[in-house]
C-alpha cells in the first residue's frame, strides 16, 4: 500500500486485481487528512443552487454565502437571482440573542427587492446550535409574502453532502405536487439531477423534443419553482448524478407514484442508452418514438465519430486519472476515454457508495486504483505512481495536477463547456486534448522521468 | 461613517475570519493551516484561495460532526493533529477556529495544552491558536489575528540583539513580498517579514508533490524577532488594533513604526523614509530612479485619467493605500468601501485625501456590493478598482475594473499582481491609464491609432 495513506484510511484505497474487492466508504472524513469534501450545506446548495428564479438565502455568518456566489457555471435562459449571494451575515449578538428577528427581517427585505417565486433559507452550522427556529420563521414569512418559504436543514456539521443533497430534496418536496398539471403531454418527463453547466440541459431538451417528448421540470438546471411545482404531472423522472437527487425521484414514486429510471449524458454509450431507455419507456403509447430516437442517435453520432477520430490518433494510449464528487460521473468518465483510446488508472470519488464502487471495479482494468474520499498526498502519489498523463476532476484538484506537471480537465462546476450529449463528448475530446498535447510539460521536472509503469510524460 | 441600510447581505464585500487566518498561516514554513471545525470550511476556503493562487492550498479540518459539535471537539483536535504531523510533518500547525466551535464553547488553549502534555514523548510541532470566529470580522482581521497569536504564541525568549527588523503587512500578494524584500535588501536593512506567501502560494513545478510547499517565514525568524531592533507595520488601521508588532513592543519593548501599505507615492516615500532612519542610508540609486520614473510617468499620464472618476473596494489596509495612490495621480475616488467595520476607515481615507482631494472621498464600511452599487448609481463612477467580485457591476454599468488584491477569479496572475513601492505604482499606474484608453477606443467609432 502507498506510504502517502494514513493507516486508518487504507481500507479506503483499493487496487483492481489485488485480492477481493472490499471497499469501506461513506464514513465521516478523518479528522487532519485534508479530505476534498465539503459539508451538508455545501451538499444542499449545489443541488438547489441551479433554481433560478428563487431566492437563496443563506442563515449564517458570511463564509458560507460568500463562497458559493456564482459558484457554479449553471445558465439560465431567463431570471439570475441564483446568481446573487445572500445572507443574514450572523454576528455576535445575533449568536448570543438569536438570529430569527434578523432572519425574518432580511427575508422581507429581500422578497419585497426581487419578487422571487420561492425562498430557500438555508442553515448554517451556527443555527443548529443557537436554535433558531427556522421552520416558524418561514412559516410566517410564507404567509406574510405569499410565496413558498422553505427551510433547508444544511447545518454543516450534520454529515458530509450526501445529507445535504437529501435535505435540498427534502425541501424540493415540499414543492412538487403544489402546481396546476393540467395540459402536460403523457409523453412528458422531469429531468433530475443536471444542473445545466455551460447549457447542458439545453442540449438534453434538444434530443429529447426531437423524440417527441415534453420536459416538465429541469431539476434544478435553468429550474423553475413553477415547473418544479407541476413536476408530479410528468409521467417519468430520469435521474442522472443519483447521488444528488435519488431521493426526490424516491419521494416522488412514493407519494405520486412517478416512475424513474437512471442515466447519464456523459459520454456516448451512456448518452445514447439514456435515450433509448426513454424511448422504451414511452414506446407503448407511442412506438414510432423509438426510430425517432434512433435517428437522433444516429445523426449526432455521423457528425460526432469522424471528428472524434482525430483526436484519437494523438491520445492512443495515455493514462488518466478521475477523482469526482459523485460516482456516477466516474462511470462514463471510464467509458468516454475509451472511446479516446486513453486508459483510467487511478478513478476515486468524495461520496461513492459501496455500490458504486463495486460497479468501478467491474468495470476498471486491472491496475486501477480506486480511492473513497481522498486527498491532496494520496492523489499526488497515485498519479505519479501511475504515470498519469491527464487528471480528471475540480477546481481543488487542478493545481495537485499542474504542481506536478500533468495535464487537467475540469469537470466540475466551473466548467465553461458543455460536456454531456454528443457534442459534449466532442467538446470533452478537445478539452483533454488541449492539456495533454500541449508542448508546456516537456519543460516541467518529471519529463523523461521514469514515470511508473505507464506512458507518463517521454521523449519524443 | 456610513454604513449598510440594510439588514440583509447581497453579495459581500468581505470573506470571513478564519480563511484570513488560514492564509496567513500559509506564509510560516513548514506550516499546516488547521481550521477547527467542519470539514467544509476547510474545503469552501481550499477552493476559493486556489482559484486565485492557482496552487496547492492545503488546509487540514478537525471534521467535527454532530456528535462532536455536542459533546466538544477536542478528541478531534487531537487527531487532527497526529494526522498532520504523521503526513505533513509539520514543525507548525496554525490552529484556527470557526463559528462552530467557538459557539459551542470548546476552550481550544486547555485542549492544546493536553494535548502537549499527552503527547510529550512525540516530537511535536509548535502550534499557534487563533480564535477567529467568522461571526465577528473579516478575512482581514483573520489574517492580523494569525500574526498576532503566532508572534504572542512563539516569540517568548529574549534572544540577543540581532539587527533585523520586523515586517508586518496586511494581506498583500506574492509579488509584493518579493518586491518589499528586494526593497530592505536595497537599504541593507535586515528583514523578517510575517507571512512570507511569496514561494508558499507561488512556487516552481515540482517532480515530487510536497505536502507543505517550501518558503515561508522560518520559525527561526519568528523566534528571533524578540532580538529585532524595530518593527514596522504596514496597514494604517494596524494602529490601533492589538498587532503582532504590539506584543512585541509590550513583551521586548521593540520600537513599532505604524505605517500604511506602501501603495502609490508618499506612503512609499513614507515606508523609505523610515528605512533611510533604521539603515543611515539614502535612497538607493535605482529606488531613486524607480521613483523618477514613475513621476514622470505621472506627468505624462495624468491628461488622461485627470478626474476620472473611481470607485474602490476591498480590505481596509488595501482600500486605503489605493485611495491614496489614485489621489496623486489625478483620479477622483468617488467611493472608498469596504465590508469591514470598526477600525477608523473613514478617518484614515480622510488623513489620505485631505490635501490632495478637490472634495472629500466618501468613505464607506461595513457595506456589501448592494450598497455600494445603491452608493455608485448616484456618484457616475468612469472605473472600478478592486478584486474580481465587482465584475458584474462594472459589467452593468460599462466600466473598466482595474483588477487588484484579492481574489482575482477572472483574470490570470493575481499572485503576481504588484501594488507596493514605487514600481507597484508604476504598474498600476499603467493599468488604469491603458483601461481608460481601452475604454476610450473600444467606444470611439473612429478607432484612432494613435492614443
Amino acid at each position: 500500500m502507498n506510504s502517502a495513506v494514513l493507516e486508518e484510511r487504507q481500507d479506503q484505497v483499493h487496487r483492481i486485481g489485488e485480492g477481493e474487492f472490499a471497499m469501506a466508504c461513506n464514513r465521516d472524513s478523518l479528522a487532519g487528512a485534508v479530505s476534498q469534501r465539503a459539508c451538508v450545506f455545501c451538499g444542499s446548495r449545489v443541488v438547489l443552487y441551479p433554481i433560478a428564479d428563487a431566492l437563496h438565502l443563506v442563515h449564517g455568518p458570511i463564509g458560507c454565502a460568500v463562497y458559493t456566489w456564482d459558484i457554479r457555471g449553471a445558465l439560465s435562459s431567463g431570471p439570475e437571482l441564483h446568481r446573487m449571494s445572500f445572507s443574514t451575515d450572523l454576528q455576535e449578538k445575533d449568536v448570543i440573542f438569536g438570529g430569527e428577528k434578523k432572519l425574518a427581517a432580511a427575508l422581507s427585505e429581500l422578497i419585497d427587492r426581487h419578487s422571487p417565486k420561492a425562498a430557500f433559507v438555508y442553515s448554517t452550522c451556527i443555527v443548529g446550535l443557537i436554535g433558531d427556529d427556522v421552520e416558524s420563521v418561514c412559516r410566517k414569512m410564507s404567509a406574510e409574502k405569499g410565496i413558498p418559504v422553505i427551510p433547508v436543514q444544511s447545518e454543516g456539521f450534520k454529515g458530509n453532502k450526501r445529507e445535504g443533497y437529501a435535505a435540498a430534496c427534502k425541501a424540493m418536496m415540499r414543492l412538487v405536487g403544489t402546481g396546476d398539471i393540467s395540459g402536460i403531454s403523457p409523453l412528458s418527463l422531469n429531468i433530475l439531477g443536471d444542473f445545466n453547466l455551460a447549457g447542458e440541459i439545453w442540449i438534453i431538451r434538444g434530443y429529447l423534443e426531437r423524440m417527441g417528448i415534453q420536459t416538465v421540470a429541469n431539476v434544478t438546471g435553468d429550474g423553475r419553482v413553477n415547473d418544479i411545482c407541476r413536476a408530479h404531472g410528468a409521467a417519468l423522472n430520469v435521474v442522472q448524478c443519483s447521488g444528488s437527487t435519488m431521493d426526490l425521484a424516491l419521494m416522488m414514486k412514493e407519494q405520486f407514484g412517478t416512475p424513474f429510471i437512471r442515466a447519464s449524458y456523459l459520454g456516448i454509450e451512456d448518452m445514447a442508452e439514456s435515450l433509448y431507455a426513454i424511448a422504451e419507456f414511452f414506446k407503448d403509447q407511442d412506438p414510432g418514438i423509438v426510430a425517432r430516437t434512433q435517428d437522433v442517435v444516429r445523426d449526432e453520432l455521423s457528425r460526432l465519430m469522424p471528428e472524434l477520430g482525430q483526436y484519437r490518433k494523438d491520445l492512443e494510449g495515455k493514462r488518466a486519472a478521475i477523482y469526482v464528487g459523485g460516482a456516477f460521473k466516474a462511470f462514463s468518465l471510464i467509458k468516454a476515454f475509451r472511446h479516446l483510446g486513453m486508459k483510467v488508472v487511478l478513478v476515486g470519488s468524495q461520496t461513492g457508495t459501496q455500490e458504486d464502487y463495486e460497479e468501478l471495479a467491474s468495470i476498471a482494468d486491472p491496475g486501477t486504483v480506486i480511492v473513497d474520499d481522498s486527498n491532496p498526498l494520496e492523489l499526488s502519489a497515485f498519479i505519479k505512481e501511475q504515470g498519469v498523463d491527464i487528471f480528471v476532476g475540480g477546481v481543488k484538484e487542478r493545481p495537485i495536477a499542474y504542481k506536478l506537471g500533468v495535464g487537467f480537465c475540469d469537470h466540475n462546476h466551473e466548467r465553461k463547456r458543455a460536456l454531456e450529449g454528443f457534442e459534449g463528448m466532442l467538446n470533452f475530446a478537445q478539452e483533454v486534448h488541449s492539456t495533454v498535447m500541449s508542448p508546456v510539460w516537456r519543460f516541467t521536472p518529471r519529463w523523461g522521468k521514469n514515470v511508473a509503469q505507464g506512458s507518463g510524460p517521454r521523449e519524443e | 461613517m456610513e454604513s449598510s441600510n440594510y439588514v440583509s447581505t447581497t453579495n459581500a464585500c468581505k470573506l470571513c475570519t478564519p480563511l484570513g487566518a488560514s492564509l496567513a498561516f500559509r506564509g510560516i514554513e513548514d506550516c499546516v493551516p488547521f481550521l477547527h471545525g467542519s470539514q467544509g470550511c476547510a474545503t469552501y476556503m481550499r477552493r476559493y484561495i486556489i482559484s486565485h493562487f492557482r496552487e496547492p492550498m492545503d488546509i487540514a479540518s478537525s471534521a467535527l460532526g454532530e456528535k462532536q459539535a455536542v459533546f466538544g471537539g477536542g478528541p478531534n483536535l487531537k487527531k487532527g493533529l497526529l494526522n498532520v504531523m504523521k503526513k505533513y510533518g509539520a514543525k507548525v500547525v496554525g490552529v484556527a477556529t470557526t463559528c462552530l466551535t467557538e459557539t459551542i464553547g470548546d476552550d481550544v488553549p486547555s485542549i492544546l495544552d493536553e494535548f502537549r502534555k499527552e503527547f510529550a514523548d512525540l516530537p511535536l510541532p509548535a502550534i499557534v491558536h487563533a480564535a477567529t470566529p467568522s461571526y465577528s470580522g473579516t478575512h482581514a482581521d483573520g489574517w492580523r489575528e494569525a500574526m498576532r497569536a503566532t508572534v504572542d504564541a512563539l516569540v517568548v525568549d529574549q534572544v540577543e540583539a540581532n539587527g533585523t527588523v520586523n515586517i508586518f503587512p496586511s494581506l498583500i500578494s506574492c509579488e509584493d513580498t518579493r518586491h518589499l524584500k528586494d526593497i530592505f535588501t536595497s537599504y541593507g536593512v535586515k528583514a523578517t517579514i510575517l507571512p512570507d506567501l511569496s514561494e508558499t502560494l507561488d512556487g516552481p513545478v515540482l517532480e515530487d508533490y510536497r505536502p507543505i510547499p517550501s518558503g515561508g517565514t522560518p520559525l527561526s525568524a519568528i523566534r528571533a524577532m524578540s532580538g529585532a531592533r524595530a518593527s514596522i507595520e504596514l496597514g494604517r488601521t494596524l494602529a490601533g488594533l492589538p498587532t503582532a508588532g504590539r506584543v512585541l513592543a509590550d513583551r521586548f519593548a521593540i520600537p513599532r513604526h505604524s505605517l500604511g501599505l506602501p501603495i502609490g507615492l508618499r506612503e512609499t516615500d513614507a515606508l523609505c523614509k523610515v528605512l533611510e532612519e533604521l539603515s543611515g542610508r539614502e535612497m538607493p540609486r535605482e529606488m531613486q530612479l524607480e521613483r523618477g520614473r514613475l513621476v514622470d510617468a505621472l506627468v505624462d499620464g495624468h491628461k488622461y485619467i485627470f478626474g476620472k472618476r473611481a470607485v474602490v473596494y476591498g480590505e481596509e489596509d488595501l482600500v486605503i493605500g489605493l485611495v491614496s495612490f489614485l489621489s496623486e495621480i489625478g483620479v477622483r475616488p468617488v467611493l472608498a468601501a469596504t465590508g469591514g467595520k470598526g477600525k477608523a476607515f473613514g478617518r484614515a481615507i480622510e488623513a489620505v485625501t485631505r490635501d490632495i482631494l478637490p472634495e472629500p472621498c466618501r468613505a464607506v464600511e461595513g457595506v456589501d456590493f448592494h450598497d455600494i452599487a445603491e452608493q455608485a448609481q448616484e456618484l457616475a463612477p468612469d472605473l472600478m478598482v478592486g478584486h474580481s467580485k465587482g465584475y458584474s457591476y462594472a459589467k452593468e454599468w460599462n466600466v473598466p475594473l482595474v483588477r487588484v488584491g484579492f481574489p482575482i477569479h477572472d483574470r490570470f496572475g493575481g499572485q503576481r499582481t504588484l501594488h507596493v513601492g514605487y514600481r507597484g505604482a508604476q504598474t498600476m499606474l499603467d493599468r488604469v491609464i491603458n483601461a481608460v484608453l481601452d475604454k476610450t477606443q473600444t467606444d470611439n467609432p473612429i478607432g484612432y491609432g494613435y492614443l
